[in-house]
């Protein structure tokens, strides 16, 4: 048995009928990290010696076994975890302990998951390509010539190459979906509101959502399940309405599934609309109802986002000031002089590119120009999917334009990088569930296929979403999983 | 249409330090990233809405009541320089 | 020329809630710095506010007590700068939808009333405290500061005035009768010193008859409406001297410096504030309902205004009275616990005015601290009614009551004060007087009725002021007649 093929359900299976400890499972994680993540490079911080704790202590426990007992689990830098460096792959927070959990986080580990360790991002989940870390690039475990997406890279890569059994990620703009696509794994961005944002440092706060990335999909609905909930200190969130069930074994018969013609069009690499669209045909075959849905406005979303985006995030990078935590540069005369030079030595390129874009946005004389534009084509997105979601129960569309491409591939040039993710970008400005399933290979890297959902309807997604996945018969893992059968 | 005097404004507000070499290339990218944002200017917006906020929430609040704060030493302890209780900064000079 | 000064005021109240305005760290003044923080209110990475309903009650009150209309729907901006006491480099504040708009107040100062507008009344939250350390304890050449942010995130209430304030005078009368109504509300100590009420002014003048508005400075952070009647004073005539002398008026933040009674500039030149103001996507909306205004209407406490007309409806007090006695919440909450025990209003509203103000003048002593309960001066009446005392020694023993805080009865016991009323003592006494002055007799009886005062004065002396003047009043002129 190669435990790191391993989903979390068939794991706690195994673990429920003492054919496996946690401590065997966490063992197996941890040495996978040893032996390949140097080339990786999924993990900022591998919490070995606690996790290690965790496991022993879980498999103590005789009954009353909470109900993710001892799943080894990654973290993604972005959520605070008491007394364990929390850096967001940024210089800014290098040494930062944070005193307190993040909600979702203490929700996981109430559940009795054991962490491994917290993992590489994009600096403060700016960016698609997981480049962008202060830290160094988390490689992509099928091609490690490539980047596995980003801004959750590490989470991405660490569930693809066995590092993890599965991982916590957070979407801002595909952040989640897009490295889940160029991982082959599954990524879920929940409803806004749905996770709690509590602990989650923020880059664009309406944008934010916490979010599963899994072997498959019923992992993610099971791990979606202990993430959702309302939380008193998250004024954004709400109790989700559904049950958030397990999927069950059933076809598409009935499901009307629509083909957003805008996000299958130009600006689509031939191989990715060659998977989607065989994909596409076996969830006909299986009795979807496929239709052409239109998001007449989606052009506009990665202009409005790039608007609202980098004006929240100028805001909420504020407090990196080098006065209560963090980073502070010495040897200067006057607190702003302080600041100035804090947030120049401990801020990267990118991060500082969007402060400065979101600054600019917001700024004297610009603000309706850019800002209040933007958030009336806001308005216009969200039509557009309200109508559209009226005559379909669900979208569908690649989860990205591209394979994983290669590092330092667009790097020189923001734009590019930016528009890896104009798939993914309108759901978060409708604020909407999605999900990413592997769908297939093209030239030996994986496809995703994003299926989009109405607000709280995550129940459905992740069924459409499971039927889909046992069609697709995606059995395919990262050769350095392969490498230990 | 970014000028280096743009990029000295928004650096000061954003405070960020743009070393002169620098900002060329933030006026060259802030720039082009702004042009292909001024593509929502095909749009008529008239009479539109602005969202600001994706979910219908309104009036969440919690009670007035005390909760236990941080112990101050935790409080203080990821301060990068603390003196009797306080954090520590460079003197304030008006901008 | 003559110019007329145009002033505007804002106002900021911070509340007295139990917690903060978004998290749950008590609200409290001093104490060791940093024991009421959080992640919410150290602005760490990832927290989020959540707001206190109990600070919206209270600025619903504030509202409604200014005669505002609430907006049915209020959204919360993000006020955006860097200074070290605002963690996290925004300022949680109210922007182009504040909470209550278009009230105003009335304001009477030497008999004219003027009415003066409020612009706006919206929540925001406070900064922490910088401590400026260095040789001056000033920000100016201060070597470093030292932030503590325990009041960080307290509720904090603006309250912003039209430009309607027509002289220094009004602006003092103006909140001298806002903060009566704020302390009314019960939602604020209203305590300069500790920051509690704070006041900016924007100053300008222009020549009467003009309708435009003249260029306006910023006078900052005074601690007593004292000193804010005295420095706007004080600005509106360098202002006036300015444009005599054919100069500008630069638009400026200026400071007004007590001790030397001078004006100076803050900042030698004015940074243009661009505070990039956006809603906070953190928080959702308020969208207040009738059912809510109308219930914390219900929960108001009883205001000045209306609390002076009942003195006078109800107790029959004069118009001076009422006014005096609702000057301040915490007088008015006396005079009433007075009148529990004691209900001749006219008389408790005397003794309150007279013996307890004039007391509390003179030694410059706060009310909370005084040692006479409400109940022990009612004592003291009934006592004086009652002709125990009478009612000259009542205010002797009210003074040594106020520096002892001993009880009336106690004071009379350990004095002798009782009053005499017995006759025979007092006629003995009387009798002595008139034949110890056979003029005066002579003089009173020649029709000089009020020389019967020096004999009442005379009986008064003899007995240290403890004969009951009435009866001795009426023993003389049975004597002196007969």
């Amino acid at each position: 048995m190669n435990l790191l093929r391993l989903t979390a359900v068939e794991a706690l299976a195994l673990i429920g009928k003492k054919e496996l400890t946690s401590s065997e499972l966490t063992d197996a994680c941890l040495a996978q990290i040893e032996r390949h993540d140097k080339d990786v490079f999924a993990y900022l911080n591998v919490t070995g010696t606690s996790a290690r704790e965790e496991a022993a202590a879980v498999d103590q426990l005789a009954e009353d076994r909470p109900e993710l007992a001892g799943l080894p689990t990654a973290v993604k830098d972005v959520l605070c975890t008491r007394g364990v460096t929390t850096t967001c792959a940024s210089r800014m927070l290098e040494n930062y302990k944070p005193f307190y959990t993040a909600t979702c986080v203490r929700q996981m580990q109430d559940a009795g998951i054991v962490m491994l360790g917290k993992t590489n991002m994009d600096e403060f989940a700016m960016g698609s390509s997981t480049e962008n870390s202060a830290y160094g690039p988390t490689r992509n475990p099928w091609d490690l010539g490539r980047v596995p997406g980003g801004s959750s890279g590490g989470s991405a890569a660490a569930v693809a190459a066995g590092e993890a059994i599965w991982a916590l990620g957070s979407d801002t703009g595909g952040s989640i979906r897009q490295p889940a696509a160029f991982c082959g794994v599954v990524g879920l961005k929940p409803t806004y509101g749905s996770v709690s944002r509590y602990g989650l440092v923020a880059f664009a706060s309406s944008f934010d959502q916490v979010g599963p990335i899994t072997r498959n999909v019923t992992d993610a609905a099971l791990m979606l399940r202990f993430l959702v909930g309302k939380d008193p200190l998250d004024s954004t969130s709400i109790e989700h309405p559904e049950k958030i069930t397990l999927p069950e074994d059933r076809d598409l018969s009935g499901v009307r599934l629509g083909v957003v013609k805008e996000l299958v069009g130009e600006g689509i690499d031939p191989g990715v609309m060659k998977v989607f669209n065989e994909t596409v045909q076996k969830m006909e075959a299986a009795g979807a109802i496929v239709g052409e849905a239109s998001l007449p406005h989606s052009a506009y979303a990665l202009p409005a986002y790039y608007i609202l985006a980098p004006a929240e995030a100028s805001a909420n990078l504020a407090r990196f000031d080098g006065v209560r935590f963090g980073l502070r540069a010495g040897g200067t005369n006057d607190v702003t002089e302080m600041y100035e030079e804090t947030r120049s030595l401990g801020f990267g390129e990118e991060v500082k590119r969007r402060i400065m874009l979101g600054t600019y946005a917001l700024s004297s004389g610009y603000y309706e120009a850019y800002y209040g534009q933007a958030q009336k084509v806001r308005t216009l997105i969200v039509r557009d999917f309200e109508k559209a979601l009226g005559e379909f129960d669900l979208l569908v569309s690649p989860s990205a334009p591209t394979t994983a491409f290669r590092l330092d591939e667009k790097t020189g040039d923001p734009l590019t990088m930016y528009k890896s993710d104009i798939c993914t970008i309108p759901v978060n400005l409708a604020g909407l569930p999605a999900i990413s399933i592997p769908a297939g290979l093209s030239e030996g890297l994986p496809v995703g296929l994003q299926i989009i959902g109405r607000a709280f309807t995550e129940p459905a997604i992740l069924q459409a979403a499971y039927s889909a996945e046992q069609l697709m018969d995606f059995k395919s893992v990262s050769p350095l999983i392969a490498g230990q059968d | 249409m970014v000028s280096h005097e743009d990029v000295k404004y928004v650096a000061k507000l954003a405070r960020l330090k743009v070393g002169p070499d620098e900002l060329d290339r933030f006026a060259r990218q802030l720039s082009g990233i702004l042009e292909h944002i001024d593509k929502i200017s095909e749009l008529d917006l008239s009479g539109v809405e602005p969202t600001s906020h994706v979910i219908g929430l309104a009036n969440v609040f919690r009670e007035d009541e005390p909760r236990p704060s941080v112990e101050r030493e935790e409080a203080l302890a990821n301060g990068p320089e603390v003196e009797r209780g306080a954090f520590r900064v460079p003197p304030i000079l008006e901008a | 020329m003559v110019y007329e000064p145009v002033i505007g005021l804002e106002i900021h109240v911070e509340l007295s809630t139990r917690s903060k305005m978004f998290c749950g760290c008590q609200v409290q003044f001093g104490g060791e710095p940093n024991v009421r923080t959080c992640p919410v209110c150290l602005a760490h990475p990832g927290a989020l506010p959540v707001m206190n309903r109990q600070a919206i009650r209270y600025l619903t009150r504030i509202a409604l007590s200014l005669d505002c209309e609430i907006s049915a729907k209020s959204i919360f901006h993000r006020k955006n700068y860097f200074y070290p006491d605002l963690p996290k480099g925004y300022q949680i504040s109210q922007y182009d939808q504040p909470y209550a708009v278009e009230g105003h107040v009335n304001v009477g100062v030497h008999g004219k009333m003027h009415k003066i507008g409020i612009e706006r009344v919206h929540q925001e939250e406070d900064t922490a405290k910088n401590i400026h350390a260095g040789e001056s304890g000033r920000i100016a050449g201060s070597l470093y500061s030292l932030i503590d942010f325990n009041r960080s995130g307290t509720p904090l209430v603006e309250i912003v005035t039209k430009p309607e304030i027509t002289s220094p005078q009004v602006a003092r009368a103006f909140l001298n009768k806002l903060k009566n109504t704020l302390q009314y509300l019960d939602v604020s100590d209203c305590n300069m010193e500790e920051g509690s009420l704070r006041c900016d002014a924007n100053i300008s003048v222009r020549r009467v008859g003009e309708t435009e508005l003249g260029v306006k400075t910023e006078l900052k952070n005074m601690n007593s409406f004292k000193y804010i009647e005295k420095g706007l004073t004080q600005e509106i005539s360098r202002q006036i001297d300015l444009l005599e002398s054919g100069e500008k008026v630069v638009q400026q933040t200026v400071h007004f410096d007590v001790t030397s009674g001078e004006i100076s500039s803050l900042r030698s030149k004015e940074f243009a504030h661009d505070y990039r103001y956006f809603p906070e996507p953190d928080l959702v909306p308020l969208i207040v309902s009738d059912e809510f205004v109308e219930e914390v209407r219900a929960e108001m406490p009883e205001l000045p205004e209306t609390r002076a007309l009942r003195y006078m409806d109800t107790l029959g007090l004069p118009e001076y009275d009422a006014e005096v006695l609702t000057a301040s919440r915490e007088l008015a909450d006396y005079y009433e616990a007075c009148l529990e025990h004691f209900k001749d209003a006219k008389t408790v509203s005397n003794w309150v005015m007279g013996e307890l103000l004039g007391y509390l003048n003179a030694t410059g002593q706060e009310l909370s601290a005084c040692k006479v309960a409400p109940e022990s001066l009612a004592a003291l009446l009934t006592l004086v009614t009652s002709g125990k005392v009478s009612a000259n020694v009542g205010k002797d023993v009210f003074a040594e009551m106020c520096d002892t805080g001993k009880s009336p009865e106690e004071i009379i016991d350990e004095k002798g004060l009782t009053q005499i009323s017995d006759e025979s003592e007092l006629e003995a006494l009387i009798d002595t007087a008139i034949s110890g002055n056979p003029s005066q007799v002579e003089q009173y009886r020649a029709g000089k009725e009020q020389v019967i005062g020096f004999f009442v004065g005379q009986v008064m002396k003899a007995t240290q002021g403890r004969a009951n003047p009435k009866l001795v009043n009426e023993l003389l002129k049975k004597k002196l007649t007969g």
